[in-house]
């Protein structure tokens, strides 16, 4: 096990530390899937499955991304990128070798300690599958916990869809469904077709004790807590993972505030009973 | 020779300002207050008593602000102007740190947090609030190494304030007009007589102690305990404006969808003056400013506000593309989720929006109009 790493965030709340792009993988067609560790040769930091970090390409910027590997690894640091502005253009187009700049990790994670006992659903939507992964990985070192396990995931096309060897994998599970859907596909995709919510009638799970987690575009996670919550799942049960704009991720720009929320903080991860009015609520 | 004590009350009189201010110098101290510069009364470097804004005061108005002579010759006989201490604490413009890359990595330097030890003159009760409401946000959690380095260092002198703008409502927040004992490390009441002008000076902390060591005081006559209070009392009942505030939390948080917000958005320009001039407003953003070579990298951090369009910029767009979407973030943020976040409404009743607004829209009124229409519907806002 590499050193604990060394830390100096009490002196330099805001500043990047240098970390070593070990690979660099193409996902899908705008999305590079990273493997980072230290410079220093110390360890990764501890997350847990929710959390961010606040990625910095140098010269360029920083840009919050969720973490995507598995929390037990401490030797490699884990990032699905999209590229769709500045920043997360250059950093999907790092090679290895590269060094990026690392703080975090950030954010409240999905509260799994919940889930024991009882079934789980995970939905996700698009690279709402990135932040998901983590907790994937958690339910099944520990699958014993649990009881039904569903993971319903949708994209926009085939081609869009992360992690699709693991995604096979784990549909060849029996202690597991793994539903995939998407928006739209060719003649050579056998799979389902349409949003998410039209999986979830196929999806077995007792409502009363179900514990959910949810993350993809805004629309399509408040349609989906909906509709659990129309199964009979508590809203309390129901997590989200939302997104804004972020520049400190310390609750000090001001920036990601949603409601009375600082979704760097407070979030990203919050439940349906806290957010819904929120999420009704146009241009909050 | 020893300072008064912490807790003790003198007279300075309006002849020894100028021994006040060479003992703060002598201190370590450089003074910033109150100055008159284009036309209005803004901060800056003091020097020397007559770089006060003597003899002047100011009237700001929902929109509107000039500054007359006063009948006499008082030192802090005006308002409160465009400028807030913020400036001082949390610049509109900072370095936060420098990094440089070699070939196998790159290195962050942290800015030198070293400063002079600024003594801010003429403190008003709102914005020694103001400042305690800016502690809570860069102090409160990871703490912010400038800031923190800037505010240990920082002497606050209170000045009373002896008179009330039209657009003052700090009685209503709670925040003034009194400067309550050890809020500040001193604190001054300006007195004018026909035939004397002098200050009561209340000690607040030691380091308020020590600055005065050397300085002619004597000890405050119960008279003149009596007048500075009597002054004060004056000024709590002349406030300009009010705002009731009883659950206005729930108010504004539980009517997201009121039409007012549509109504004050056709007179919004979106133009982000309240936010700069607010003394409590903290919303920023990052720079990357790197050098030709792209060997060396700036990072700065600038005032920023939650007015502008790419202020919740995303790849799906901004979250608040209409105006009224965006001042119904800054009222609610600033007089209701303030309150989640750190306990205290984020408004201290100083009134420099509505002035500093190109079209006099005035909080006071929003939310007047906000209540007029009747409690929420449900009894508890979600938090």
């Amino acid at each position: 096990m590499p050193p604990e790493p060394a830390r100096r965030d009490d002196d330099l709340p805001l500043a990047p530390h240098p970390y070593r792009v070990l690979e660099a993988g193409p996902e899908t067609a705008d999305t590079t899937t990273l493997a980072l560790a230290p410079v220093t040769g110390e360890a990764t930091r501890a997350f847990a499955p929710g959390q961010f970090n606040m990625l910095y390409a140098f010269g360029i910027g920083e840009v919050a991304i969720s973490i995507s590997g598995e929390p037990a690894r401490r030797d490699r640091l884990v990032h699905t990128v999209r590229a769709v502005g500045k920043v997360s253009t250059a950093l999907a187009a790092a090679r290895p070798g590269q060094v990026l700049g690392v703080r975090g990790p950030y954010g409240s994670g999905w509260p799994l300690a919940g889930a024991d006992g009882g079934d789980v659903v995970v939905m996700a939507g698009g690279v709402g599958m990135a932040p998901l992964r983590p907790l994937v990985y958690e339910l099944y070192a520990h699958r014993e916990r649990y009881e039904r396990v569903e993971v319903i995931y949708g994209s926009r096309s085939p081609k869009d869809l992360l992690y699709y060897p693991e995604l096979q994998r784990w549909r060849r599970r029996t202690d597991t469904r793994v539903q995939v859907t998407v928006d739209s596909a060719g003649r050579d995709w056998y799979g389902d077709v349409g949003v998410v919510t039209t999986r979830l009638p196929d999806a077995r799970f007792d409502p009363a004790r179900t514990t959910a987690f949810l993350c993809g575009p805004e629309i399509m996670m408040r349609l989906s807590a909906q509709a659990l919550a129309d199964r009979g799942v508590a809203p309390t049960s129901i997590f989200l993972s939302m997104e804004r704009n972020m520049k400190c991720a310390i609750a000090q720009c001001g920036h990601c505030q949603f409601g009375p929320d600082f979704l760097c903080r407070e979030g990203p991860v919050l439940s349906y009973a806290h957010l819904k009015p929120f999420l009704a609520t146009r241009e909050l | 020779m020893s300072g008064p004590e912490v807790g003790s009350r003198h007279e300075l009189e309006r002849g020894a300002f100028p021994a006040f201010l060479a003992s703060l110098e002598r201190h370590g101290y450089s003074v910033v207050g109150p100055t008159v510069r284009d036309q209005a009364i803004v901060y800056g470097e003091i020097h020397r008593v007559e770089d006060l804004p003597i003899g002047w005061t100011d009237r700001p108005g929902a929109g509107s602000y000039r500054i007359e002579r006063r009948a006499d010759a008082a030192l802090f006989g005006y308002n409160v102007g465009p400028h807030s201490w913020k400036r001082y604490l949390y610049p509109a413009h900072e370095r936060l740190w420098t990094a440089e890359r070699d070939a196998s990595s790159f290195t962050v330097r942290p800015e030198p947090t070293d400063g002079p030890a600024l003594a801010l003159l003429g403190v008003r009760a709102c914005e020694l609030a103001a400042i305690q409401v800016q502690d809570r946000v860069f102090l409160g959690g990871a703490p912010d190494p400038g800031y923190r380095a800037r505010r240990q260092r920082l002497l606050r002198i209170a000045v009373q304030c002896g008179q009330a703008a039209a657009t003052c409502f700090c009685v209503s927040m709670g925040t003034g007009p009194g400067v309550a004992p050890a809020a500040a490390d001193l604190a001054l009441t300006e007195l004018i007589r026909p035939e004397r002008h002098y200050f009561l000076v209340e000690v607040g902390t030691p380091e308020g102690a020590r600055v005065l060591e050397g300085v002619p005081l004597r000890p405050a006559a119960v008279e003149t305990e009596r007048a500075a209070e009597a002054l004060v009392a004056a000024t709590a009942s002349s406030m300009g404006r009010t705002m009731d505030t009883s659950g206005i939390r729930d108010l504004l948080v539980l009517q997201p969808e009121h039409p007012r917000w549509e109504v004050v958005a056709r007179r919004c320009l979106s133009c982000t003056n309240c936010t700069l001039a607010c003394p409590t407003c903290f919303c920023s953003t990052t720079e990357e400013v790197p050098t030709l070579s792209g060997e060396r990298v700036e990072r700065w951090r600038r005032w920023d506000s939650c007015f502008t369009l790419g202020f919740t910029e995303l790849h799906s767009g901004s979250a608040r593309r209409s105006t009224a979407s965006r001042y119904r973030q800054w009222l609610t943020h600033k007089l209701a989720t303030w309150h989640d976040q750190f306990g205290s409404s984020g408004c201290v009743g100083c009134g420099r929006c509505i002035t500093w607004c190109p079209v006099g829209i005035d909080l006071t009124e929003e939310v007047a109009a906000i209540r007029a229409t009747g409690p929420p519907a449900t009894p508890e806002a979600p938090r």
